[in-house]
This record gives C-alpha cells, structure tokens and sequence, in this order.
C-alpha cells in the first residue's frame, strides 16, 4: 500500500474524528476524492476508526453509490423507474451505450466514464432523467445522449453542461439546475409565502408540552406513508429515558414516483428546517439530522447555505431566538444509495455509519433511536406541515382534509397525464378528481404509493385519498391504455429484488422467487395453480418479512391480483399431461453439451 | 384410489418410487418404517423402485414417490415417466421439493464445478485434466430443478429426510383416502 494513500485516507478519517459513526462521511470523501473505496482503503479506515475491517467492508459495500472497483471520472446514472422506462428509458440508455462503447455497468477503458442504472432519482415528472456525478438531466432524448457524452469528452464536467437552468430555486447559482418544479395546484398550505421565523417564534411562547398538544389538535399524521400521529411520536420520545435526544428529518425520498420532498427542500427549505427546529424543541433535542438522499447532493450546498443563515439570524445555534434554554443545530447526512433506508430504523443504522440494515422493534425509535438514544424520525412533509400548524394555528390547518386525515398532501405524479408534477389537494379529494387535474389520459390503472402502495383500476378512482382509505405516501404513478401492466409489476419487483437488504429470508429469496413468477406468466409458462402459489408465496412474504421493505413488496403482484386478476388468468393454462411448459430439456443441456464437444445437445 | 383399493386382490393399488438427484436418504426413511412394511405389501404392490429392483413401469401407479430433483436429463426422463405413470406424484424430501443440496451448485456455472470436481479440486488424481465425457452419461442440466418445476407435483413431504412415522402416515392417508394428518412433531427439524 502507498504512503500517500495511507497518509490521505488518514488524513480523512481525523477531520471526522476518526468516528466510525461518520462511516458514510469518511466513504462519501474517499469515493469523491478517489473514485472508489478501494481495499487498501478500507483497511486503513478500520485501522483508524477501530471498526473492524468486515464492518467497513460491510458499510461500504452495501450502498450503491459507493464502489470499490475504480469509477469512471464521470459516473452516469440513468434511472430506471417505471416513468423512466415510460418515456423511453431503453432507447437513451442505448445511445449511451452506443455513444460510449460500453454496457450498462461499466466503465470506459479510458476510465473517464463508468454508465449504470438506478432506481428512481425523484424526477419521475420530467422523465426519462439521469444523475450525472450529481447534477441531475432531464427529459432526456437519444440525442441529448450523445450530445452530452459529446461534450463531457471535452472538458468532464457535467455543471457545464446545463444550458438552461429551472424554475425557482433551482436557477439559485448554488443549485444551478435543469430541474422544475412542476408546481401545479399547490397554493393551500405548504407552499405559501411565509415569514422566517414565525413558525419558531410562537413555538417558543409555548412550553414544549404545549407545542405537542398543538400538533395533536391539528391531528397531523406522518406525511411518509405510514400515518403515525406525530404529536405521540413526539410525546414518546419526549418521555422516553436518556439523554441527548434527537431529531431527525427523512429526506430519503425514495419510493419510485416520489419527488414532492425534493421540492419542497428547494423551495420551502426554510420551513422544513423551522418543523425540524420545533420538533427539537418539543421532544427534548438539541441536535436534528437531514438525512438526505444522494439523489439529491445537488441540492446540499444551497441547503448547507440557508442553515448558515439560519444561524447568522439567531434561527439556529445556541439560544435560539433569545430563548436561553433552547440551543439546536442541524447537520445533513448524506446517503448513499439505498431505497431501504427509507424505512426509519434502517435510516438510523446509515446514520450510525453501518450498512442500512432495518432494527428490531421494539424497542422503538422513540425508545432506543440514534445511538441508542430516544429519536424521532419525521418525513420532510411532516416537518413541513408543523411549521405551518405553528402559523396558521391547529384549528385552521384541520378545516382542511377529513376528521381523520387533517391538512393537505402533496402528490407527485407522473406517467400518462398531460401535467404532470407536484399538487397539493386536502386528504378527502377522490382519485378521479387528481386524475382530471392532472389531465390523465384515458387512464387504466393507477399506482397509488409507489410500488409499496397498490395498483388501483377504475372501479376505485371514486375512492379517497386518505389514510383510512388510499394511503399514499405521496406517489402516483398513472397507466393509459396501452402500458402492460404486468411489465410494470416485473419492473417494480426488479426493484425490490436490487433493494432488499438480504437480512431477512422471506424478502431476500421470496422476493426473487415472486420476481421470477411474474416473469413466468409474462412468458405464458405458468399454469392457473401457479398463481394460486404466488399469492400464496406473496402474503408469506409480507406477513413474515422483517421490515416495511419486505412487508410490502409483494403489493405490485397482491394488488394486481385484487384488481387485474384476468391479466394472469389471460396467459395461464393447464400443463398437458402435467409436464410443465416452463422447463425446456433441450435449453437446459446447452452447457454440459458445449463441455462434452455436443453443441446439438445429442 | 379408494375404487382401487375396493377391487379384488390382483388389483392392489400400485406404488412406485424413485430416486433422482438424491442421496437415498428418503428411500432408507422408507425402510426406516420397519415391520410395518409387511402391512404395506399387504396393501399396495411396489412396483418401479429401488425397493425391488424393478427398472421399469409394470403398469399404471396410484402414487409416486420422488425423491431428489433434477440435475441431469436422465432425472427429467424418469420423472416425465412417472408423471405419465402414476395418477399422484408426490415429492419426498427436500432435494425434490426444493433442490436441496445438488442445488447448491446453481450459483456456480457448470464448467467451474466439473472443473473443481475432477481438475483443479486439491484432492484430485488426475493426471489427463480432462472432463469425464462419454455418450452413456447423461447430460448435467445446467441447474438443479425441484421436480414440481419439471412436472405437476400434487403433494409434498418435507424433511431431509421426512421421518418414517412421516412417510408412513401420509402414504396411509393417500392408500385409504383419508386426509393426511401430520402432527408438528413429524415436520419439525430443530
């Protein structure tokens, strides 16, 4: 091992303190500063973190923005989402290829480039897009394909390369993105214009226990998906025993179709961090986390600047506001790459600087979170809403919505509609009306929450987006007449299959198995009993998976099966004689043939 | 079955059994039932099995037993042979329900592991590196399948191996049409 190498990875370790906590900082700079997390590295941060080499390794390895083989100088990331591939994913992915000389998953001999696919980078609305290092492309065509690969050669850097900068915040010189908004039907509450300050200031007229009351009054429920009242996520945290609290907000937007909390972090940043101050505020904490996707390091400067000037207003840091027991600070910790840590124990364990690997529950976050310590995890959205439940005040954030699903939700769709983008509607609104808001065109079929939501067909628009009776997180993926829907169920389950961590049998291999059954009856293999085992094989999946992730990921097949049951029942049917279509002697041989010098099999 | 099994002595419900990509295991479980094989015979004739030698189908079976799965063409043969033969096909173990141990070889292509068997393998004599190939062996597949994903399986029998007490009360049930009753501690491994 070289010296240098040593001396700088070294070097690296200590400006984090050689803390194996801040595993993901000390990776994030090696793969920026070297292109990979190479062996030799990883020995030297075992050596200097005393972590042990296999839990390096393991950390290092598990997310997808970390390597350790070189990367190209240039990493191209195309995402593969169903939108993506909806508007032409396969035909860009090959101009890159084309125009590089390489496949999906390499990199160039000349190590300038490397070219992989992604899951869903939260541009679903402006599809087919790329991550490039990390400026984000969008609505990209095969000619813009080339065109970029054209130019990079020339001077490497993908910044140069947006001519024409978005809407809003996204033409800020610290973000400096092709990226819009897409902001339609947004004016009720998250997107008006506010005072800095506000928020905060009247929390801090209130003793913390009073701010808890006033998020339960307005009845706020995560905004994430999972609906938990956030006035008890907080009053357990407050209550729980130990000491320092944390706060952390979920900027891990990463349910395929998902991309409202990337708008709201470039637009109402100020607002989040104002909920993730008052949420500190109210549970006891004087340290809250960003934990941001690594889609969206593009957007990290300019965040990194308004918490700066957040501090320069007395909005963050010690005393806050002249209020002397009150001292809170902010920091972001990117991630790297991985749908699971999404979920809030599996978010903690990235924090903690380990692979993103789901916890045991109980004992809760609110128990035993961040470092063993009582956390709360609040989605972006949530933190949102809670400074404007300080502004406007509990009772008028709940004329909106239904009794049991207060305020608004931001959706974000995408697929067959003529708008497509982000829509603030109060819960209540039905299915249809977002449908004719966003101009869908003859839709079929709608993937309400991503592919952990459900696949709804028309005999359900008239239903209500809420969390009593569709529950979504947010995404809202819709189909014409024309989509298979089928390819897209084998499209979500590709992702699951890439997404699961591999702790837990059920999802590592049932995942996998239910992947391959859809192929199967994609390829007319299956017989009618098959789907019988599927479903069967399905709900062992949710019922027995350790996490979120695995609880969910065989709804793209449930909820089709519940809903579009005929598009299987279409391509099954009775083996003859009980020999099974599916297994081809002849395809199966072609191996152990080319070995005996037999290439026709006989 | 059960008209089968109603019909004069000559016309015994048949049974045959065999052994593909397995280790025997299950058929030893067979003879494991002990003395109540003498009642078995008293009921069912055997016919294709290892347990008489018989190579080949004498006539139509009530039930067949597969034990392993399929890792070479000989093993679809015989298994597409009982699935015409036999009215239920039932899998016994887990190398037929699931692939089992021979399975384990299908995250490593095919080459790699004759390689490693007869070349490059530490404990391997074999001075000519080559490959055993000949015309009369039959041909690996290039995985290793659980037999319902080569035919229709209508039951399955877990356990490495299923127990006696486990193969003797699901063949009793299935002889005398009665629904199978398998206790937890029959298909409890720990």
């Amino acid at each position: 091992m070289s010296e240098d190498l040593t001396a700088r990875v070294s070097a690296i370790c200590g400006e984090y303190g050689s803390d194996a906590g801040r595993m993901m900082d000390i990776a994030w700079r090696l793969q920026r500063t070297f292109g990979e997390v190479s062996s030799e590295a990883m020995d030297v941060i075992a050596s200097e973190t005393g972590a042990t080499r296999a839990d390096v390794e393991s950390c290092v390895s598990f997310y997808s923005f970390f390597s350790t083989h070189k990367h190209g100088r240039v990493v191209i990331r195309l995402s593969n989402d169903v939108p993506d591939r909806m508007a032409g994913y396969h035909r860009v992915l090959g101009a890159f290829e084309d125009e590089l000389g390489v496949k999906c998953g390499e990199t160039t001999e000349d190590g300038a480039f490397t070219l992989e696919s992604t899951a869903c980078v939260g541009l679903s609305d402006q599809a087919p897009a790329a991550l490039i290092n990390d400026v984000p492309f969008t609505e990209l065509s095969t000619d813009d394909a080339r065109e970029i690969v054209r130019e990079l050669r020339k001077h490497m850097d993908p910044r140069r390369l947006v001519h024409k900068l978005g809407d809003g915040n996204n033409a800020h010189p610290l973000i400096h993105s092709m990226v819009h908004n897409n902001l339609r039907g947004t004016g009720l509450t998250l997107f008006t214009s506010y005072n800095r300050g506000e928020a905060i200031q009247k929390a801090l007229s209130m003793s913390p226990v009073e701010v808890i009351r006033a998020v339960k009054t307005a009845r706020l429920r995560g905004r994430g998906g999972a609906g938990f009242p956030t006035g008890m996520k907080w009053e357990f945290t407050r209550g729980a025993r130990g000491e320092p609290k944390f706060i952390i907000c979920n900027a891990d937007e990463g349910e395929p179709g998902t991309f409202k909390d990337r708008v709201l972090l470039t637009e109402r940043s100020d607002r989040v961090f104002a909920g993730l101050t008052i949420a500190g505020y109210a549970i006891g904490a004087s340290e809250g986390i960003v934990y941001l996707r690594a889609e969206y390091a593009y957007l990290r400067s300019f965040l990194e600047a308004q918490l700066e000037k957040r501090r320069a207003d007395g909005l963050l840091g010690e005393s806050i506001l002249g209020h002397e027991a009150f001292d809170f600070d902010i920091r972001i910790q990117m991630g790297a790459g991985a749908y699971v840590c999404g979920e809030e124990t599996a978010l903690i364990s990235s924090c903690e600087g380990t692979r993103g690997d789901p916890k045991n529950r109980p004992p809760f976050p609110a128990q035993e979170g961040y470092l063993g310590l009582p956390t709360s995890v609040n989605n972006v959205e949530t933190l949102c809403c809670v400074a404007k439940i300080l502004e406007m005040g509990p009772a008028t954030f709940c004329e909106y919505g239904t009794h049991q699903s207060s305020g608004t939700k931001l959706l974000s769709i995408s697929g067959d509609v003529c708008q497509p983008g982000i829509y603030e509607v109060p819960f209540g609104t039905t299915l249809r009306e977002v449908l004719e808001m966003s101009e869908a065109e003859d839709p079929v079929a709608v993937q309400v929450g991503g592919p952990s939501g459900q696949l709804v067909g028309p005999e359900d628009f008239d239903r209500e987006i809420c969390f009593d009776d569709l529950a979504t997180g947010g995404s809202m993926i819709v189909f014409g007449p024309d989509r298979d829907l089928l390819k897209v169920v084998e499209a979500f389950m590709d992702f699951f299959v890439e997404e699961s961590c591999g702790y837990c049998t059920p999802c590592r291999i049932g995942n996998v198995l239910l992947r391959d059954a859809v192929t199967r009856v994609r390829q007319r293999q299956m017989e009618p009993a098959d789907i019988d085992e599927m479903e069967r094989l399905a709900g062992t999946v949710a019922r027995t998976s350790r996490c979120g992730l695995g609880q969910t990921s065989p709804n793209p097949i449930l909820s089709t099966l519940k809903n579009f049951r005929h598009l299987y029942d279409e391509l099954v049917e009775e083996a003859p004689d009980g020999q099974r279509r599916s297994f081809d002697l002849d395809a199966e041989v072609t191996a152990a043939a080319a070995i005996a010098g037999r290439p026709d099999g006989e | 079955m059960s008209e089968n099994g109603k019909g004069t002595v000559a016309a015994k419900p048949r049974v045959a059994t065999t052994s593909l990509a397995g280790c025997f295991g299950c058929h030893m479980s067979i003879l494991d039932i002990d003395e109540r094989i003498l009642d078995l015979v008293e009921i069912i004739d055997f016919d294709k099995s290892p347990i008489n030698d018989f190579k080949v189908f004498q006539e139509q079976c009530v039930v067949g037993l597969i034990e392993g799965g399929c890792c070479n063409e000989e093993n679809v043969h015989v298994l597409r042979d009982f699935r015409k033969k036999c009215d239920i096909l039932v899998s016994v173990g887990d190398c037929a329900t699931m692939g089992g141990i021979p399975a384990l070889r299908n995250t490593i292509p095919l080459e790699e592991c004759l390689r490693e068997a007869y070349v490059d393998g530490p404990t391997v004599h074999n001075p000519s590196g080559e490959i055993p190939v000949d015309e009369d062996i039959p041909l690996l597949l290039n995985k290793v399948f659980p037999a319902h994903e080569v035919v229709k399986i209508d039951y399955y029998l877990p356990g490495c191996p299923p127990s006696a007490d486990a193969l003797w009360a699901a063949l009793s049930a299935l002889l005398s049409d009665e629904p199978v009753e398998l206790p937890y501690s029959l298909i409890k491994y720990d």
